[in-house]
């Protein structure tokens, strides 16, 4: 283990990060996370997050979040590959360079279909990705939560949730007695770079 | 950012009690009526992410490196016939001017096959919300992107002078000439390099998660970093996760019609022509079946030794094992409808080219053996997996995959060469014989496959450690975890 971070400070203890970015507190299971994370919704924080190593079927739910928004990023792309497919083979087997094939018409849209589906496809594939990657707000090189050691435990066997600093609602105190009543533990406050 | 250290060691199991102990297992699930659990003896999600990434945080076992050299050794092959070829001309190949397709489009149909089987249990068993899946379905996507990527050297080079492969680009080449984009030809190369990529995606947005959960527990700085860059930074949040999950599904939905259209337009290579043999409208499903069929046959021959080298058995379980035999049965009914039908097909056709075709050069022509060998490899042969000891005897059928295996290779080469070798005029008639440099290109792209996979296994978690933890009974936050006995969901119907 290196040494603690300056900018991480257990509840309770000193001294405090200078600029606060969140605070956090673990818990053990999904179904603690859970009634947890329904409680943080319910009293009406915007800026919270729960982190847990796997997918948690209905936590989205748990927490009110909307539904995810990738699915109009798959639609524009697949669009997008469908329209510029179309352009490309009409424009280019019509009028720039007409190859006549055993008296086939020029436009002969049953044939172009299979590229015009797999530059769909593609196009919708990679926007998928993109949209992820955009809604997620990744790729991100650091983030204030890596200063915590007991988080890398995120990705393993524990199960977080954090109140970020940003919300209207945040207040110190209130954010520590709400983590600690719905059943957090090892609470910490977490700080972020000036 | 620190590592910590695993809480538990990986315990370990005894595996000499343990396939009698998930007999007994299966045997209580089918009694009560209930499935059987995903993961067997209780392993928890702390035991699941030990045991799988063990296999790259252990030290690298001794027969890796000799599995590495082989596969190195026989990956050369390709690379030397490869040059050679380039170097000299498609000439060094047996093809001739009755033949002008053998080896080397049996060899891309062959392995663009052993890939679809990785994306029907990645992306069409996820979207049928077949949760056993979740096991296996990373070893298969792998699968599939390096089978492409073997595939994806024929097409490349069989066009003779391959410096002007880029003629296939939907680019005006040297003389403003655009390609002819109503040319099957075409459409396989937007296919095959669309599969390629899509694959690459899918099994990288899957991979995310996984590699977030390496990147914060592996020692090794170097291999820290990798992961790091790997999972973009991942943190696991559940509005990531909500995001993730939506898009996996989009994947998931666009690789299932990736895969048809793929496997479709691949046979319309064949189909679209006016050889007798190859024009039947009945090759979109042929191809497609054929494809998943010699690909569940790779993955069998894949999991089987893997569940026993990283001892795996718990996640890869006997019900894996099971299934997937079940769908190599499956398809084996399939392709036998389908080699009927093309008979009868040609029967009631009419043409004499066709009757030719199927009835006397088919079976008794000079390839009749090969026809033969493929009748009995892919059509009888698997029958044995009627019997469920036999699927639940891994090692059984391991052995077993072995010959549908060769079957769907002498299936393309008896639909390509013994198609081709005798058309219409007779005096246009010849033989196809494979030179050395046919053999050795391809033994070689074994040894790229197997190279690939080798370190995939090594530096990748190869098994969805994410997915896998979601699937068991203390994910679900509704249930309380003791109420669940060994994983299985009360009163839900067995499979």
């Amino acid at each position: 283990m290196s040494e603690i971070s300056p900018l991480i400070c257990a509840v309770g203890a000193s001294p405090m990060p200078k600029k606060l970015y969140a605070v956090g507190a673990e818990f053990a299971n999904p179904k603690e996370l859970y009634a947890a994370a329904e409680k943080v919704r319910d009293k009406g924080y915007k800026w919270w997050d729960c982190y847990t190593p796997y997918y948690i079927h209905g936590l989205d739910q748990a927490m009110g979040l909307k539904k995810s928004l990738v699915g109009l990023f798959t639609f524009a792309g697949g669009l997008t590959g469908l329209t510029v497919g179309f352009l490309l083979i009409t424009i280019s087997s019509v009028y720039v360079y007409p190859i006549d094939t055993q008296g086939k018409p020029y436009f002969s849209l049953p044939g172009f279909v299979p590229i015009l589906d797999l530059l769909m496809i593609i196009l919708s594939a990679i926007m998928s990705i993109v949209g992820m990657t955009i809604l997620c707000f990744l790729p991100r090189l650091h983030h204030p939560l890596w200063e915590w050691d007991d988080f890398t435990r995120a990705t393993h066997d524990k199960f977080f949730i954090v109140i970020e600093a940003n919300d209207p609602r945040f207040n110190e105190k209130s954010a520590v007695d709400l983590l600690r009543e719905i059943g957090g533990t090892n609470l910490t406050f977490i700080g972020e770079e000036e | 950012m620190s590592s910590f250290t695993p809480s538990t060691k990986p315990a370990r199991p005894r595996y000499d009690l343990l396939d009698k102990h998930e007999e007994e297992l299966i045997e209580r699930a089918h009694a009560e009526n209930i499935r059987e659990p995903y993961v067997i003896n209780q392993r928890d999600a702390v035991w699941v992410g030990d045991r799988i990434a063990s296999v790259i945080e252990n030290p690298t076992p001794l027969w890796w490196y000799i599995a590495v050299s082989i596969a190195g050794a026989v990956a050369s092959f390709t690379g030397i016939g490869l040059l050679y070829l380039i170097t000299t001309g498609v000439g060094v190949w047996g093809e001739n001017n009755s033949a002008n397709w053998a080896w080397d489009i049996t060899n891309f149909v062959f392995w663009i096959g052993i890939g679809h089987a990785g994306t029907m249990i990645a992306a069409v068993l996820y979207l049928t919300r077949q949760r056993w899946a979740t096991g296996i379905n990373r070893a298969a996507e792998a699968m599939t992107v390096f089978a492409v990527m073997c595939a994806g050297i024929y097409p490349a080079v069989h066009v003779g002078r391959v410096w002007f492969a880029w003629y296939l680009a939907p680019i005006p080449n040297g003389n403003a000439i655009w390609p002819n984009f109503r040319s099957p030809l075409l459409w396989d190369v937007f296919a095959v390099s669309t599969y390629l990529s899509v694959s690459i995606m899918f099994w990288y947005v899957g991979l995310i998660p996984d590699c977030a959960a390496m990147r914060d527990r592996i020692k090794n700085k170097l291999l820290k970093y990798f992961y790091a860059v790997l999972c973009l930074g991942w943190r696991g949040s559940a509005r990531q996760w909500a995001n993730y999950e939506f898009c996996y599904l989009m994947l998931a939905g666009i690789a299932t019609l990736l895969v048809i259209t793929t496997c479709t337009v691949v046979s319309s290579d064949f189909s679209t022509s006016v050889v007798p043999g190859w024009h039947g409208t009945i090759f979109l499903p042929y191809f497609g079946v054929g494809a998943i069929y010699g690909g569940f046959c790779m993955l069998i021959t894949l999991l089987v030794p893997l569940r026993e080298l990283y001892k795996l058995r718990d996640i890869i379980t006997l019900r894996h094992i099971d299934l997937c035999c079940r769908f190599v049965l499956l398809m084996a009914l399939l392709i036998t409808y389908i080699y009927l039908m093309e008979f009868f097909v040609a029967y009631v056709g009419g043409s004499p080219n066709e009757r030719f075709t199927f009835y006397q050069d088919r079976i008794f022509g000079p390839y009749g053996t090969t026809w033969l060998c493929m009748l009995i490899f892919n059509s009888v042969i698997p029958m044995l997996f009627w019997s469920k000891k036999i699927r639940r005897n891994p090692w059984l059928a391991f052995g077993i995959v072995v010959f549908p295996s060769i079957g769907m290779w002498l299936e393309r080469f008896v639909i390509i060469v013994s198609s081709v070798h005798r058309d219409f005029l007779p005096s246009s008639w010849g033989m196809f014989y494979p030179t050395y440099v046919d053999i050795f290109t391809f033994t070689g792209t074994f040894g790229v496959f197997f190279l690939l996979y080798l370190l995939f296994i090594r530096f990748l978690p190869m098994i969805a450690i994410a997915e896998i933890r979601a699937v068991l009974p203390e994910a679900n936050p509704h249930e309380p975890p003791t109420v669940i006995k060994n994983g299985a969901e009360p009163g839900s119907h067995h499979v």
